[in-house]
């Protein structure tokens, strides 16, 4: 965190300073090791099975917060018979078919709704299965999965042995200390002074939190770190509570916003599902995809959220004999995520392609297959600061070095358009905590830069101008658009107009044309309007309530008047948590939100995360839904059944418990079970995106390190930003790469020398810093040593200070199916002295190593292990 | 012996300002600095300084190298390599620990590796050798008692080079005619913005205060305070450097807290104002050259007869 974020850091070092332990867990030893109390090297790709020790330890020594975990969580739900746990079925869960590399999750249902298409729908490109209407993955980014009945068996005694406690206990049993150790490398003294460490720090008087980034994300089984993280926080009582939390560091300042009002393909604002071809025909079947009435919770109010939304952006055009123009939505057919995009580019299936503040042929995994899948595309569009490595690879890229690629086979025509910078245009960043800030504009944008908010504004008007007379049935969508922002000096769009538009206003009535002040004002009838549910509120009574920036120390310690914090400026999500089932604060100390019996509602010092006047006592009657179906003490309002779920009985593509599988590439086996690695992950098995072999295939020994990827504080990201300012570039100029002084001296590596690493994908050549930062770890036995790559280099062609090659070309594509996350954190490489070949001598150079492993495009493709091969 | 231009605590008045604000400095404090670079990036970018130097060094995180004419702040970064379990000399980093009662030695002793960092920057020595030595006058004490270069009075003569103890320093280099290229650079400790009321560049982008700037004497209480805080949690080597006002140059405008020996930043241990010994040199010089003269008249009248 301090390496990456350093300026959020401060606060870490704030709570340092008032009596936190900070504990760091990484592979490397980084700024953030520096300033920790703890700190644990650990074997990258091992830390599901890191986490399940903690979640072991808490269970088998009774370190659970009982009462909130009796209470809140669904520890008590009985699941179905039928389910099958990872441990019975040596490593698969129940439900799991070979042929579509998918499960059938009926069986992982609560009891009585096995009935239910339980789990969502998964679009994978070729493999099609039966389409659900659930949603599924990172669709539910807001909200769990569906449910058909809010209507739970539950056994408060914890003891019935299909009750999710009993089930956890079981799943996690394996999860020894010994076994923590011959998976991560980190000794069982340790994980237990981690263990108590967290636990002590746990429970009524005190909480903990977890902070992660993409060391967590970017696995086949990226989603399940998470929700390892969460069993943890919930079965300690850190949720909903300050102090507690699980807290994601992104990787830009606005990665939140850029779900919240997404980027992603298979979603619209607010985590509103993007409708799917041939399931979704009309608002009705879509909005039951969403929600049924028999469940609990505000999902069920979600067809107000979306006939809001259309009006936003279809206005006077959107009516109700239109169903508010839901048939002009575009409904998405498939897996049209980021790396199944780029596949489709390389088969030219793609003729189009926009990058905005992207340079995925330096930040994207396996970077030759971005250059080539992009060198396929009729146009790119590039808006960027520089002129980054994503415009001119078809002229200067690594393929043109060695012979794979030439300028003028090259057909894209590349436009590039120079953007502006945030301090150059006003407008919002939401941060980790979902809290939006606004930026004002500081400077004008110099030469052409422009603000995206102008490109967009304008690209659609011209759009629209053109097609102002098509009679077209496909352009009605685009000319129907509310298309009417306010200009700025004739030319730049108001972006606190957009703001406005976003939280949304009441049309018709009295108040016509006043700005929403909450979400619950919206109306499924057309009468209002809101861009983005969740973001309702953030233009409350007409001021940009996102603009506010009030002293911390001249306000409450909560600081309610600094930015906006979505939904209606809560600062800790479900935080009736944060009070006992009775409504009493759980102690003093940590006292937040409670109960004030005499004025009959819920207050403290947030925003209550819960209806105001609704008594702790409340229990509503059978087969009631809805927000009304809540109980008194329901505390995860978004939640079908109102409880934090400790076991995902759907929603979740590859289990509903976390297990650890090796990574797609690892020189270890999986000593857990035969099972090597996640069965549902998706690949792209093809010549441009070999995978090296992992146990128990032949030939792993020829890739015998694990190499992982990382950033720097002096860069950022792929370098667009960092490596054409001086000031940046020459505090970290050269790729580099990290080994121990055992590494070092096994391979012959030289400090300050050249070493080259290589993987099935191909061979970079990076300078050594020899450092004891990397430690050598003891794994199975078997020592095992980890190469660490900053990966912020790129040929820099376009006027980059500093160059060198690229980290992302050596690691490959395997996806998380649940969100469709590469792997790129963990991987199998080789390392030697010395320069890389150049030239069409490099790709010969793989070949051989390819050779010598025996590897094929089908290498690493299986995704059922035999069980022969298990240990 | 203090050097002849400036002797006192009180730098501004002894240079004859008169109504001078209370004396201005930084307190870097080492024990939280995370290294991030932020100080040097915020000083080039507002003192107009270039780049210099696209080289790895292989410093651990360094690539910097050393304060010089184009590089104003800069942070070392010193990788204390792994030790046994239990092994003595390793001082574990638990800051604020006073309070949790959780840190545990042995377990920061486990992990290893110790990762020093620091920012450093112009001491603004109460006795200032390079200013001493300057024959233009281009070297100034301010108002605020910090000691300024005036590029504009600068001939380039480089005496100032050899006389700061710390090596701070340093002429420009670059192509002729880029800007001050042969000029004597250092830190201003932005007087540009001091004028106007503002925090330095460095200190006003630090994210975590490991860079504080303000009242002199004030600073100097809170590092004392620190210090005992530390010590009392265990951090033994944690001590003070240029804080003294009987140390060598008459305690540092810029001073610091360091968990190991200066050596170890790459600071003199013992920094003394090369010129502290001129009053000697030139009391001597006098008496030679009065002898000399003396000698010379008494030939003279000798040689009467």
């Amino acid at each position: 965190m301090a390496e990456c974020h350093p300026v959020g850091f401060q606060w870490v070092m704030e709570a340092k300073a008032r009596g936190a332990t900070i504990i760091h867990i990484d592979p490397r030893f980084t700024r953030t090791s520096a300033m920790a109390d703890m700190y644990l090297p650990v074997r990258a790709g091992s830390d599901i099975a890191f986490l399940g020790g903690i979640i072991n330890y808490i269970l088998s020594n009774e370190k659970y917060f009982r009462e909130y975990v009796v209470s809140y969580t669904n520890a008590a739900t009985i699941v179905s018979e039928d389910f099958q746990d990872a441990d019975q079925l040596d490593g698969l869960f129940s439900g799991f078919d070979p042929k579509t590399g998918t499960y059938d999750t009926t069986s992982w249902a609560y009891e009585g709704m096995e009935t239910a298409a339980a789990a969502g729908s998964r679009v994978v490109a070729g493999r099609q299965p039966p389409a659900q209407a659930g949603g599924g993955g990172d669709e539910l980014g807001g909200r769990g999965p569906a449910l058909p009945s809010s209507h739970v068996r539950r056994d408060e005694s914890l003891q019935d042995p299909f009750c999710v406690f009993q089930i956890l206990k079981r799943h996690y049993a394996r999860y020894t200390p010994e076994m923590v150790e011959r998976i991560c490398g980190v000794p069982a003294e340790q994980l237990a002074r981690v263990c108590e460490a967290v636990t002590a720090n746990s429970g009524r008087e005190r909480t903990t939190a977890w902070v992660y980034s993409v060391g967590w994300t970017q696995h086949s089984v990226g989603v399940q770190y998470i929700r390892g993280a969460a069993i943890i926080q919930l079965l300690l009582g850190n949720m909903g509570r300050p102090g507690g939390g699980i807290l994601a560091l992104r990787g830009h300042a606005s990665i939140q916003g850029s779900t919240d009002i997404p980027t992603l393909f298979d979603l619209l604002p607010g985590y509103l599902p993007m409708p799917k071809a041939g399931v979704h025909g009309d608002l009705v079947a879509y909005l039951a995809s969403m929600k049924s009435a028999g469940q609990k919770g505000f999902w069920t109010a979600a067809d107000t959220y979306v006939v809001s939304l259309l009006k936003a952006w279809w206005g006077d055009a959107a009516t109700p004999d239109n169903e508010f123009g839901f048939g002009w939505l575009p409904r998405i057919s498939g897996d049209h995520s980021n790396y199944q995009t780029i596949v489709e580019m390389l088969d030219d299936k793609v003729e189009g392609y926009f990058l905005l503040g992207q340079n995925p042929a330096v930040g994207s995994a396996n970077g030759k297959l971005q250059r080539l899948a992009m060198s396929h595309l009729k146009w790119l569009v590039v808006r960027d600061l520089n002129l980054i490595e994503s415009a001119t690879f078809w002229k200067d890229g690594p393929e043109i070095a060695t012979g794979e690629m030439r300028s003028e086979d090259v057909a894209t025509e590349v436009f590039f358009l120079p953007a502006a910078a945030h301090t150059e245009k006003d407008g919002t960043f939401t941060q980790t905590q979902r809290l939006l800030q606004w930026h004002h504009k500081a400077v004008e944008p110099s030469g052409d830069c422009r603000s995206e908010l102008h490109f967009f504004y304008h690209l659609g008007r011209m759009l629209r101008e053109r097609l102002a007379s098509s009679p077209l049935e496909r352009d009605t969508p685009l000319r129907r658009l509310a298309w009417d922002y306010p200009l700025l000096d004739g030319e730049e769009p108001d972006a606190e107009a957009v703001l406005r538009e976003i939280n949304g206003r009441h049309l018709g009535g009295e108040k016509a044309g006043q700005p929403l002040n909450s979400f619950v004002e919206m109306k499924a009838d057309g009468s209002t309007s809101g861009g983005c549910w969740i973001y309702t509120g953030v233009y409350s009574d007409g001021v940009n309530q996102s603009a506010r920036r009030k002293p911390g120390s001249e306000q409450s310690w909560v600081a309610p008047e600094w930015g906006w914090a979505w939904p209606m400026n809560r600062r800790i999500l479900y935080n009736r948590a944060s009070a006992d089932p009775e409504g009493r604060p759980w102690s003093a100390r940590k006292a937040y939100v409670w109960w004030d019996e005499t004025a009959g509602r819920w207050t403290g010092h947030d925003v209550p995360d819960f209806q105001a006047t609704k008594a702790p006592s409340f229990r509503p009657a059978p087969g009631v839904g809805g927000p009304e179906g809540l109980a008194g003490d329901d505390p995860f309002i978004m939640q079908a059944d109102g409880k934090g779920w400790l076991y995902a009985p759907s929603g979740l593509l590859d289990g509903p418990l976390p297990v650890h599988y090796e990574p797609v590439e690892s020189p270890l086996r999986n000593p857990m079970h035969s099972q090597q690695s996640n069965p549902t992950r998706e690949m792209f098995p093809r010549a441009e995106n070999l995978s090296s072999p992992s146990p128990p295939e032949p030939g792993s020994e020829v890739f015998p390190y694990i190499v992982t990827t990382y950033r720097l504080t002096e860069h950022h990201t792929a370098g667009g930003m960092s490596r054409w300012s001086p000031y940046l570039a020459e505090l970290q100029p050269e790729f580099f790469c990290e080994v121990s002084p055992e590494l070092a001296a096994e391979r012959g590596l030289e400090h300050l020398g050249w070493a080259t690493i290589v993987t099935a994908r191909t061979a970079i050549e990076a300078r050594v810093l020899v450092t004891d930062r990397l430690t050598p770890l003891l794994v199975g036995g078997r020592v095992v040593h980890q190469i660490g790559l900053p990966y912020h280099w790129g040929v820099g062609g376009g006027g980059a200070i500093v160059s060198g090659d690229s980290a992302n070309d050596v690691m490959g594509v395997a996806l998380d199916a649940n969100v469709h996350i590469q792997e790129s954190k963990a991987a199998s490489c080789d390392i030697q002295p010395g320069r890389r070949p150049t030239g069409p001598a490099l790709p010969r150079y793989v070949e051989e190593y390819r050779r010598r492993a025996g590897l094929n495009v089908d290498t690493g493709t299986r995704r059922v292990t035999p069980s022969e091969g298990a240990t | 012996m203090r050097s002849r231009w400036s002797s006192s605590s009180d730098p501004a008045a002894d240079t004859g300002w008169t109504d001078a604000p209370a004396r201005k400095g930084f307190f870097t404090d080492s024990s939280i600095c995370i290294g991030c670079k932020a100080c040097e990036v915020a000083c080039k970018e507002w003192n107009g300084i270039p780049e210099d130097g696209l080289q790895m060094l292989g410093m651990s995180y360094d690539n910097t190298g050393g304060l010089g004419a184009s590089t104003w702040r800069h942070v070392a970064f010193i990788e204390q390599p792994r030790r046994a379990t239990g092994a003595p000399g390793l001082t574990p980093l638990p800051m604020f620990a006073a309070t949790s009662g959780q840190n545990s030695p042995a377990a920061a002793a486990e992990t290893g590796i110790r990762w020093l960092m620091s920012s450093d920057v112009c001491k603004h020595c109460t006795q200032a050798a390079c200013l001493d030595v300057c024959p233009t006058g281009s070297l100034t004490r301010t108002e605020f008692g910090t000691v300024v270069v005036q590029d504009d009075i600068c001939n380039g003569c480089g005496y100032c080079i050899p006389a700061c103890p710390f090596g701070v320093i340093d002429r420009r280099q670059g192509p002729p005619g880029a800007r001050n290229v042969g000029i004597a650079q250092k830190c201003t400790l932005c007087y540009d913005r001091l004028s106007d009321g503002l925090t330095p560049a460095c200190a006003q982008a630090c994210p975590t205060q490991s860079i504080q700037f303000g009242d002199l004497d004030e600073l100097r209480v809170r590092a004392q305070r620190r210090v005992e805080d530390l010590h009392a949690v265990g951090v033994a080597d944690a001590r003070l450097y240029g804080a003294d006002p009987n140390d060598g140059i008459g305690g540092a405008g810029a001073f610091f807290l360091l968990l190991d020996e200066p050596e170890v930043y790459g600071l003199p241990p013992d920094p003394v104002v090369t010129t502290s010994d001129l009053p000697a040199m030139w009391r001597t010089a006098a008496i030679a050259g009065a002898t000399l003269l003396a000698g010379a008249a008494a030939a003279f009248v000798r040689a009467r007869p």
